[in-house]
């Protein structure tokens, strides 16, 4: 069967499977939109939450950013493992106990205030907007890449999915659509590491393979510095980022995930208390089977792709192998023969040339896509987008089409569960603590959930327009400000409110506008303003400044809560009541 | 008000909180980042990779999900301790 019959089968039964789950438990009312009752097993959400959690770019970027950048990519491996400890000890069990249905509603309950309430309303849509429009556009590009559609279909197929299970099922519905997407996409991602592997380094797990031998008999880790540092990269397990800043970047992510609204309002949908501890468990245990296999998976392909391609011919049978000229007919790879030999030059001395490849359309004389691109003084010649370290990989180790056919159907199980969970998030903001709490108190229970799907499609109209015409390097940027945000803002705020019995308005609300302002002037600053390559103050970059924003945060609430009065009584009550596990009751209204 | 026995709960669950977060700083900045090239340098190695650089890509994540696993047995032992492993409501 071909590639494409394969790829019709897979992505169809999966989709099959999203859409009968979704249409077997939809939501009727406002408690089964937001928190699917709050009656999900442990286990169950535990997996959807695994899913939310791990987006399009995650599963399809993330082995190619360890690939490219060696030890400097363990930042993105512990700032989202680790800010699951930070989430399950400090924010969760209390937030569950104290029984809501959205984030935005425990501050302005906690702190007594309206302004807390916006804020973090504003905050939640913001970064919620952030994250969809990479997913939706996650979507379109896989779509286009299978079914040979333009763009703008692929991210109008998705949308209409997502619409349809996220929208009308509600939490209820995407949950249990979660835990399918999830069991797809551990397949999807273990598998082809497996063969790999095996290949490689005769070692059938992946995660052994890594600190094993090649097949030469040559430790991998070894071989693999010796190829970077003959090419001129930088050693593979030594990198380049100073410690101060990779402190800063991974504390940053850590607190930023413990903050990201749509992964609390996960464990409202538990039962009780000792649930949501063992359901926290569960999330990082099968978050943490992908997050072990993507380090393997990064230094196979690297190894792999020097192997493959550096210093071979371009044409002829001892040249590069044919999975190279199929991504390069796809635009992901080019070739630009600087010092006309035939031969490819893979170094670390610069970029073969400036931006994204630009085909002029014309091929060369040995065959290859001629670019148009400016030329740069290096002696590189192969551009090469890191995506494709994972989408190739079964066909760099030669696995039959129905495996990467697979990887396809993950790849849009991690986009669509991600963006469902988003979308949630972004109506709840909308309807819950907008419309019912501020603007429209008296709206029934039915009207609510009218309004959450009213806000979703309306979500998901804005994230498809822009998940169609992307403000072009806008998106890509601006994830550090989601993380930035959470940190700087939901994290000390939410901390302090549990922990810190006697902190009051006046103190959370300065503190998390004077976390935020800063943290946004300072990423705004060298993100769009400052010349690239001005240096960064004191050497962080922007990625890792929400975490000196969350200190700003901290101290700025602890000097104001001093001088101002201390929170009423029955707040002050309330704190005490959340700290104790018992009768954390249901999700409530009120 | 909080009685004597919410009040002592606390102070137990904050102590393994405590430890929780000491092992988790040290697994993961300790090793992964602060120390890091020192351990390459003079840790055993894990298999074939050096100390610090395995803790930063494999070490630090099992041992997160280690100290969620402990964390829920020791909070779930603890409420039954204080008699709160039963809902109320």
């Amino acid at each position: 069967m071909s590639q494409t019959t394969w790829n019709f089968i897979f992505i169809g039964i999966t989709f099959a499977l999203y859409i009968g789950i979704a249409i077997r438990s939809r939501a009727g009312s406002t408690k089964e939109y937001y928190v699917a009752s709050g009656g999900v097993s442990p286990l169950a959400n535990g997996m959807a939450t695994a899913a939310d959690w791990m987006s399009a770019a995650t599963f399809i970027s993330m082995a190619g950013i360890i690939a490219a950048s060696g030890y400097d990519a363990s930042r993105f491996l512990m700032g989202w493992t680790g800010g699951f400890v930070l989430l399950t000890t400090l924010m969760v069990p209390f937030l569950r106990k104290f029984g809501k249905f959205t984030v935005p509603d425990f501050l302005g309950d906690r702190f007594y205030s309206n302004t807390a309430r916006l804020v973090a309303v504003v905050c939640a849509i913001f970064v919620c907007m952030i994250y969809i429009m990479g997913q939706m556009r996650g979507v379109g590009i896989v779509f286009s890449r299978l079914f040979e559609i333009e763009i703008w279909m692929g991210v109008l197929i998705g949308s209409t999915i997502v619409f349809f299970y996220a929208g009308l099922g509600g939490m209820k519905g995407i949950t249990y659509t979660q835990v399918a997407q999830y069991c797809v996409m551990v397949i999807a991602y273990t598998l082809p590491a497996i063969f790999v592997s095996l290949l490689l380094t005769g070692n059938v797990v992946p995660q052994l393979g890594l600190i094993g031998d090649f097949k030469d008999g040559v430790p991998l880790l070894e071989k693999l510095n010796q190829l970077n540092v003959e090419l001129g990269f930088a050693e593979y397990t030594s990198g380049k980022i100073s410690t101060l800043d990779m402190f800063c970047i991974t504390a940053a992510l850590m607190c930023g995930t413990a903050g990201l609204p749509h992964v609390i309002v996960r464990f409202f949908t538990v039962t009780d208390v000792k649930s949501v501890r063992i359901s926290a468990c569960w999330t990082l245990a099968f978050i943490s089977v992908i997050y072990l296999t993507a380090p393997a998976i990064g230094a196979f392909a690297r190894t792999n792709f020097i192997a493959s391609v550096s210093e071979k011919a371009y044409a002829g049978p001892e040249g590069v192998p044919s999975w190279f000229k199929n991504w390069e007919d796809q635009g992901l790879i080019a070739w630009q023969d600087k010092n006309n030999d035939g031969v490819l030059q893979y170094s670390g001395d610069g970029a073969a040339f400036e931006g994204k490849p630009k085909f002029t359309g014309e091929r060369g004389e040995h065959g290859q896509r001629l670019v148009e691109n400016a030329q740069v003084e290096s002696t590189n010649e192969v551009y090469f987008d890191r995506d494709i370290m994972v989408m190739a990989n079964p066909e760099i180790a030669g696995l039959p089409p129905w495996v990467i056919a697979l990887v396809m159907a993950g790849c849009i199980a991690a986009a669509l569960s991600t963006a469902a969970g988003l979308l949630l998030v972004l109506s709840t903001s909308i309807s819950h603590d907008l419309m019912k709490k501020v603007l429209k108190p008296d709206i029934s229970d039915r009207q609510e959930v009218f309004y959450a799907r009213l806000a979703s499609l309306g979500a998901l109209i804005v994230a498809a327009y822009f998940g169609i015409n992307p403000p072009s390097s806008f998106v890509a940027k601006t994830v550090a400000f989601a993380f930035g945000l959470a940190a700087s803002s939901f994290f000390p705020t939410i901390l302090m409110g549990i922990f810190f019995k006697k902190m009051n308005r006046e103190g959370a609300v300065t503190g998390m506008i004077s976390g935020i302002s800063f943290t946004f002037g300072y990423i705004i600053y060298y993100q769009f303003i400052a010349d690239p390559g001005t240096p960064h103050l004191w050497g962080i970059s922007p990625e890792g400044i929400g975490f000196v924003g969350m200190i700003l945060n901290f101290v700025v609430a602890f000097v104001v809560s001093r001088f101002t009065p201390p929170p009423p009584q029955e707040v002050q009550d309330m704190v005490e009541q959340i700290r104790i596990p018992k009768g954390a009751g249901e999700a409530t209204h009120h | 008000m909080s009685t004597e026995n919410e009040r002592s709960y606390w102070a137990s669950s904050l102590k393994i909180l405590f430890g929780i977060l000491c092992i988790w700083f040290i697994g993961a900045y300790g090793c992964g980042v602060i120390f890091r090239s020192w351990l390459d340098e003079n840790a055993p190695k894990i298999g074939n990779a050096p100390f610090g650089f395995w803790m930063a890509q494999q070490g630090s994540i099992a041992i997160f999900v280690i100290l969620l696993v402990s964390y829920a047995f020791l909070m779930n032992r603890l409420d039954r301790r204080f008699g709160y492993e039963k809902e109320s409501t």
